[in-house]
């Protein structure tokens, strides 16, 4: 019998379907292949290049995004299984031009050097940050465990949201 | 672009489309966090012809926290039983190991059943490609030899699952779906000791929930020895179970993993029961937990510090845990 997922050569077809989910506050739909991982649809179906891989497979914590709000490794997700969820990367953070006050601390406190980890390091931040305002540097450090940085030794990461909780909302991009 | 190979994923919303869709095709595998299998996918280590999702079938998610126990919904996160006030109170050591898996991101998508389920590893095989291919690959996986063991018919990939040696302790029972039917199955019965067919699960099947009886009395905890306090699978870890009984040990049961190809239930320790703890103890311990470990050169530390500090943590636990029920005795 004729398998409709086998070609002749004994290939594998690689099926496509409509991938619809909300990115970085927007509805919208895309023609997916069942394989792709979250990090590569980000990355070259949606252009948004701020999402890092940073590693073969689950290890570096570059590639965290947020998926409902909770932290997500986009290289170990399929696209298709966030169908339908709000999906958040470093891109969508910013208003107006604005960087977010998580953001600017980044910035201000040295929390970035070569900036690789940076955009995992931060969705990972801003996922603790709505669940708990005002982390203990214990927690931050906790939340943080599955991101890797090879420049900063961590400290000034942790300094950077530990400054983001203590920044008034609204104060941010003030300078 | 990460080049994955050509695969069907299915997202069923019901268990029956679910078992449903891994009996049309031969060689699919059920698909949860994909933690550790989109990774080992993406290394080349499995060529699944379809996916099944499990994720979005509704209801899978449930944890229900009851006089009668514990059920788990299969897809219920790991992230979700370390935090669950429920959990934590009635059964601690479950919670604490759920909490020791991997890091914090991998817990928020990784499930109940897809950690029991992992695949088994090894330094020969968690690799690349290209790696695997220069080592002439092995047993597990394209090859023909075992480089740990030689000549060895057999694989010793290692089992390191964090959640399952604390359910074995605790008496939990799996519930399990396929073409057949459901059953049920010992969580001490769920495991084959070899690497490449550890799970006692038939083409087809799909863990569906698990179910933990209440505590009665026990007291329970997990020990886990890592390099690294995140991310880093266990070197070996340990779950203690005991009930005490005034000076006397009613019962001790301990769980191992990381030591073998499956998670094991330390045997013999029956003649502990109506003891009271001690020295001798410590050393019956020793003695069971050591012979216990089937431990090769699958990891980057030796064999003999697996079984060593597997030892010295489960008497170092045990001996904790008989302390803390004294004082629960006492008040
Ligand atoms: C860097 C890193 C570190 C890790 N550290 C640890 C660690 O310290 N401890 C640990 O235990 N694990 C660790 N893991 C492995 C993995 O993250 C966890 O075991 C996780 O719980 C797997 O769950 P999942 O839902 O992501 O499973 P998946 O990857 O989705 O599936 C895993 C396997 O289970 C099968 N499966 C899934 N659900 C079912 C079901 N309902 N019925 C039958 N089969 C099913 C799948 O077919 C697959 O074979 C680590 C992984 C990485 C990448
Ligand atoms: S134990 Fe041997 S056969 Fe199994 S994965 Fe390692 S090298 Fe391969
Ligand atoms: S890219 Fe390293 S964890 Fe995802
Ligand atoms: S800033 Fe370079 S890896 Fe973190």
């Amino acid at each position: 019998m004729h398998d409709p997922n086998v070609r002749a050569s004994g290939a594998r077809v690689r099926k496509k379907s409509v991938l619809a989910l909300t990115l970085n506050g927007r509805a919208r739909e895309d023609f997916v292949a069942d394989g792709m991982l979250l990090v590569d649809y980000l990355r070259e179906v949606a252009g948004l290049t701020g999402t890092k891989q940073g590693c073969d497979g689950g290890e570096c914590g570059a590639c965290t995004v947020l998926v409902d709000d909770r932290p997500r490794l986009a290289c170990s997700t399929l696209a298709h299984q966030v169908a339908g969820r709000r999906v958040e990367t470093i891109e969508g953070l910013a208003r107006n031009g604005r960087m977010s006050r998580l953001q600017q601390m980044f910035h201000e406190k040295l929390g970035a050097q070569c900036g690789f980890c940076t955009p995992g390091m931060i969705m990972a931040a801003e996922a603790l940050l709505r669940r708990d305002p005002d982390p203990t540097p214990e927690r931050i450090r906790q939340a943080l465990a599955g991101n890797l940085c090879r420049c900063t030794g961590y400290v000034k990461i942790v300094e950077a949201v530990r400054a983001a909780a203590e920044t008034p909302v609204g104060s941010e991009g003030a300078r | 672009m990460t080049l994955m190979p050509a695969f069907r994923l299915h997202r069923p919303d019901t268990l029956a489309e679910a078992v449903a869709a891994l009996a049309e095709t031969p060689g699919g595998k059920p698909l949860a966090g994909g933690t550790d299998l989109l990774v080992n996918i993406r290394r080349g280590m499995a060529d699944p012809p379809a996916l099944v999702d499990l994720t979005n079938v509704g209801g899978l998610d449930d944890l229900v926290v009851s006089e009668a126990g514990l059920r788990l919904g299969a897809t219920v996160t790991l992230a979700h039983i370390a935090e669950d006030e429920g959990i934590r109170a009635g059964w601690p050591a479950l919670a604490a190991a759920a909490e020791a898996v991997a890091g914090p991101t991998h817990r928020e998508a990784a499930t109940l059943a897809g950690n029991l389920c992992q695949e088994t590893r090894c330094i020969f095989v968690n690799q690349s490609e290209w790696w695997r291919a220069g080592n002439g690959f092995c047993l597990k996986i394209e090859g023909d030899v075992c480089h740990v063991v030689k000549k060895s018919l057999r694989c010793y990939a290692v089992y390191a699952g964090d959640v399952a040696p604390v359910l074995m302790v605790l008496g939990a029972e799996a519930e399990i779906l396929g073409p057949a039917g459901t059953r049920r199955l010992a969580l001490a019965s769920f495991f084959h000791e070899e690497g490449r067919s550890h799970l006692a699960l038939a083409p087809g099947e799909i863990v569906t929930a698990v179910h933990v009886p209440p505590p009665n009395g026990a007291v329970a905890g997990y020990a886990k020895v890592r390099v690294r306090e995140a991310i880093d699978f266990p070197l070996a870890g340990v779950a203690v179970a005991l009930r005490r009984e005034g000076d006397r040990l009613a019962s001790v049961t301990v769980a191992l993993t990381g030591v073998a190809s499956a998670p094991v239930l330390v045997p013999g320790l029956d003649r502990l029961a109506g003891t009271t703890w001690s020295e001798d103890s410590a050393k019956t311990l020793t003695d069971a937990v050591r012979k216990s470990c089937n431990a090769v050169k699958t990891t980057v530390t030796t064999p003999n510090y697996r079984r060593r500090v597997a030892a010295a943590s489960a008497v170092r636990l045990a001996g904790d845990l008989w302390a803390a029920a004294g004082e629960g005795n006492a008040s």
